[in-house]
């Protein structure tokens, strides 16, 4: 489980983000949470994504707490959170190709393809000819796809959808979370942030709304 | 109608002051800009071919005194005339020159490798660590350059090594401040976000996206650290601290023409002295053509 307790962010002394906010995770379920912008979704997904350290409040990850954020935390347990951010324009390094961007979690934690890259580029629909194109040379719902099976190439526990299907059209949503239940459904817990109402209610199993 | 017009004549008004903000300004830029990196790169060209080719062919008259030949104008034998000890000004000028530029090369690689090094790990670790270094690097600011090269060569008289080390010393601190800067900028996009969530170490974000990201800039800021370590090997050549003074060097042939300017020997200086400003011109032309290209910004910021 993943869980957070009495979270208090924020990124300005004084003025919290999120205060005493408590979620959870659980292995094969999806949390949906929604709400208008501004009001701290991508902040909590940042940090359950161990990559924002709060002010207080405690993080859990599979019965331990986490002390440490960013680099400082272990390897192991950072890969073991997938993210998937909003804008995959910024999420990747625009000098690489979209086949660098999936492998860069193997290369990086020096563990072998053992076919899983195939698997998950067939997944999300990325033609060879594709994967050789460097970032500008695709559309964002492209170069999602290709963000979604990076998150997913380490095969983590858990998954952080942070806006997710924001920048992309229809069928590239419908494909990228039909693949986000399935992965679900094999037993990752999934925290899917949006702040399409209607999405949320068809995709997660329970969705938590702010304000 | 009128006012029309007038509408018309805001947006031109508006549309050049943006060109100009831009470093584009109508009126051929481009053509210019070419013209400008043409002229420095052949003029470049020719000098080191000269600074290679000439000593090479003529391999010992640069040291070779001849005191028949003392002090000759300019002539069809001797092109730059010889000096008080029959040498021939020419070939001096050129084995010169080679030594400075080659002095220079290797100054801006080191100060490029020191430079990026400081300027990548203070503005990616942040902190205490980015703090140390910036004031180490004001403090080696807050000395005038020449002073502390000077210091530098004093305590090792008469040695190259001396020379390379007090201007890699006194130039690493422009390429730090600009790779920083650029560090700065690239540490918290969120594609260094999902590296670390790919469990990348620190050292491999450094290693694989961010010095990729600033080695265009680092480049660019070896080439205009090249004029200043010509120009800084060459005073310090002159007052007597650079290259010893058999070697020839553009500051030592300087050095040595001072007396010979009272005997009229105007080609004693002249000529080195417009070699050393043309080959400072045409590599700094090129570099701020460079400059252009690479960082769109406008021109004042990046000015060394």
């Amino acid at each position: 489980m993943l869980s957070a307790t009495d979270l208090v962010v924020g990124y300005r002394r004084g003025r919290p983000v999120l205060d005493g906010v408590d979620i959870e995770l659980h292995p094969g379920a999806t949390v949906g949470l929604a709400g208008p912008s501004g009001c701290g979704k991508s902040t909590l997904a940042a940090v359950l994504a161990l990559l924002l350290e709060p002010w207080s409040g405690s993080v859990t990850l599979d019965g331990r707490p986490v002390r440490r954020f960013r680099h400082r935390v272990s390897a192991a347990e950072r890969t073991s959170i997938g993210v998937v951010f909003q804008q995959p324009r910024l999420a990747v390094d625009p000098r690489w190709t979209l086949d660098a961007v999936v492998r860069a979690p193997l290369v990086a934690s020096k563990r072998r393809d053992d076919g899983i890259v195939a698997e998950l580029t067939e997944a999300v629909g990325l033609t060879r000819e594709l994967l050789g194109r460097r970032p500008h040379e695709v559309s964002d719902g492209q170069l999602q796809r290709a963000c979604l099976a990076r998150a997913l190439v380490l095969r983590p526990r858990y998954l952080i959808c942070d806006e997710m299907t924001s920048m992309v059209d229809a069928s590239t949503t419908a494909l990228l979370v039909h693949l986000v239940r399935s992965v679900a459904a094999a037993g990752t817990g999934v925290l899917a942030v949006s702040h399409d109402d209607a999405l949320l209610d068809a995709w997660a199993d329970d969705v938590v709304r702010w304000r | 109608m009128a006012e029309r017009e007038i509408v018309a004549g805001a947006i031109g008004q508006w549309r050049q002051a943006a060109r100009t903000r831009a470093g584009t300004p109508r009126g051929g830029a481009g053509g210019r800009a070419r013209l400008r990196l043409g002229v420095g790169a052949g003029l470049l060209g020719v000098l080191v071919l000269a600074a290679i080719v000439v000593p090479w062919l003529w391999p010992a008259s640069e040291q070779l005194f001849d005191y028949t030949q003392v002090r000759l104008p300019p002539s069809g034998e001797h092109v730059f005339g010889t000096d008080q000890a029959g040498r021939d000004l020419f070939v001096r000028t050129l084995a010169g020159l080679r030594v400075s530029l080659l002095v220079a090369a290797i100054c801006a690689v080191g100060a490029i490798t020191l430079g990026t090094a400081v300027g990548a790990v203070a503005g990616f670790l942040g902190g205490w660590p980015d703090r140390v270094l910036m004031r180490l690097l004001d403090t080696v600011n807050a000395v005038p350059h020449l002073l502390l090269g000077i210091v530098i060569v004093a305590l090792y008289r008469g040695s190259l090594t001396a020379v390379i080390v007090s201007i890699v010393v006194t130039h690493w601190t422009t390429v730090a401040r600009i790779v920083r800067a650029e560090v700065l900028s690239l540490r918290r996009r969120p594609f260094v976000d999902a590296a670390i969530s790919g469990g990348a170490t620190r050292g491999h974000i450094l290693r694989r996206h961010i010095l990729p990201a600033v080695a265009g800039q680092a480049a660019l800021s070896a080439v205009l650290v090249l004029p200043h370590a010509v120009w800084h090997e060459t005073a310090l050549s002159f007052l007597g601290l650079g290259l010893p003074p058999h070697l020839a060097s553009i500051g030592n042939i300087l050095s040595d023409a001072r007396s010979e300017l009272l005997l009229g020997g105007w080609w004693n200086v002249a000529f080195p002295s417009v070699l050393l400003v043309l080959t400072t011109l045409a590599t700094a032309g090129i570099a701020a053509t460079l400059r252009d290209r690479l960082v769109p910004r406008r021109r004042s910021e990046l000015a060394l």
